[in-house]
């Protein structure tokens, strides 16, 4: 992409004594953390913790309890179309719809984010992720695994250095997959792209080292209010 | 802004070739449904031409309603609206390509399907071309306004009857100016100020309901 910007490292995304709640219960307080150009941060918790709602607050897609994610030291909804361009995040659903073949739903999440992809490099970033021969298949004849590396496979789409916020990116992968994804984490990293990600397994990631994030330790201690 | 609202119509569209059927479903319940009505009131053929602007209108907007239900409910529940709402536009885009989708796939078809309706309550053709006329005008009216029913009741259960519950009262205005155009013409008066009147509200709500949708999905996905 021959954007001024597409030079540009990853902007730093940073909690600032970030507080979130689900269903009026807090699941964590005073949050404070960044994100780097080159990171990879591993986001770890009990089950409940609240990883998935944090990758979502981190996203713009929900409104914090308290304190603020900042982009590039702006707060997130001021920070808007600019920052969106620069954020990949894949949920804990695949965004596949059943009917469509896996290079049309490659194509459509591609064009959400504004960028047209060629048939060269959509049939590429699906060899990258093991899956080329099934590119004319529609996803619903697909395995949850071959679903989770079609999901994947937006990351091996070309794009200027960005934050990728996963959750549990390597659910349903077998080792190869996991593989896969770990050159493509190293890539990134090395690219000048940072990555937010949760998993319950360990990860085999040696390059860069992933930097351990506890949710646990920030319990927050409930005091009810006087 | 454009290319995303493209991108968006043309997986809807291309969604709803897929499967064929289901987009049809509305269509058959219009017809099934004014159908009924002769059985239920009598063949009286001057009743039935009186009350076929009303019925027909009645059962376009229906099946509007109920063929709306799924306009986010699959998207919400596969990821694929987080993604939309994630693009560096504005949701508004989101919303108003859904609506637009909507209405090609489930409005247009029963337009076509009008005359059908029509035909079997004896309507004249000049009251059959204001009656098409009228749901061109209403119809897209429809889709807007089920959008944001859609989207305000995304994720809750019976979610399906609170939407027609919040949709059927904004939609009476142009129940009323539509069923009332092809009355017009059946009583051989000029049907222009109903018309205009449902244009003008086709106009206030393509301006208005995007905006409260992309509201209503921002908070739907939280």
């Amino acid at each position: 992409m021959p954007d001024a910007r597409a030079s540009l490292p990853a902007p730093v995304l940073a909690a600032v004594d970030l507080g979130g709640e689900r269903g009026g219960r807090p699941l964590f307080r005073a949050l404070r953390f960044a994100l780097l150009p080159g990171q990879v941060v591993w986001l770890r918790g009990r089950n409940g913790r609240g990883k998935t709602s944090l990758l979502r607050l981190m996203a713009g897609l929900a409104t914090p309890a308290a304190g603020a994610v900042h982009c590039n030291g702006v707060p997130l909804p001021r920070a808007g179309a600019a920052w969106r361009e620069r954020l990949l995040f894949i949920g804990h659903a695949n965004a596949l719809k059943e009917d469509l073949t896996v290079v049309e739903s490659l194509r459509f999440l591609a064009r959400l984010q504004g960028r047209h992809c060629t048939a060269a490099q959509l049939a590429a970033a699906l060899e990258r992720v093991g899956i080329a021969p099934l590119a004319a298949r529609p996803v619903r004849t697909l395995s949850q695994g071959q679903r989770r590396r079609a999901a994947l496979a937006r990351l091996a789409l070309p794009q200027p250095p960005s934050v990728w916020l996963l959750d549990e990116p390597f659910d349903a992968l077998d080792d190869d997959g996991v593989k896969r994804l770990n050159a493509l984490l190293s890539e990134h990293a090395a690219a000048g792209g940072s990555t937010l990600l949760t998993s319950h397994q360990a990860l085999t990631l040696d390059n860069p080292a992933p930097i351990p994030l506890e949710l646990d330790p920030a319990v927050p201690a409930w005091v009810p209010a006087a | 802004m454009r290319a995303l609202f493209l991108a968006i119509l043309l997986r809807e569209l291309r969604l709803a070739q897929r499967r064929p059927v289901e987009a049809l479903l509305p269509v058959a319940f219009f017809i099934v449904s004014a159908s009924l009505f002769p059985l239920g009131v009598g063949p009286e053929p001057q009743t039935l031409r009186t009350m076929a602007p009303g019925i027909a209108w009645v059962g376009a907007l229906l099946a509007s309603m109920l063929s709306v239900q799924h306009l986010y409910a699959a998207d919400h529940a596969d990821g694929s609206l987080d993604q939309m709402l994630l693009a560096p536009q504005s949701a508004l885009v989101v919303a108003a390509a859904k609506s637009a989708a909507h209405w090609l796939t489930h409005g247009l078809p029963l337009i076509v399907a009008a005359p059908l309706v029509g035909l079997m309550f004896g309507l004249s053709w000049a009251a059959l071309g204001a009656l098409m006329l009228s749901l061109l005008l209403g119809t897209p009216i429809l889709s807007l306004l089920g959008g944001l029913g859609a989207a305000l009741t995304l994720g809750l259960r019976g979610g399906g009857m609170l939407l027609i519950l919040i949709v059927l009262p904004l939609a009476v205005p142009a129940l009323i100016f539509g069923a009332a155009a092809v009355a017009a013409v059946e009583a051989g008066v000029s049907p222009s100020g109903h018309f205009s009147l449902l244009g003008a509200l086709l106009i206030a709500t393509a301006l208005g309901t995007p905006w409260a949708t992309a509201a209503a999905l921002r908070i739907s996905t939280e």
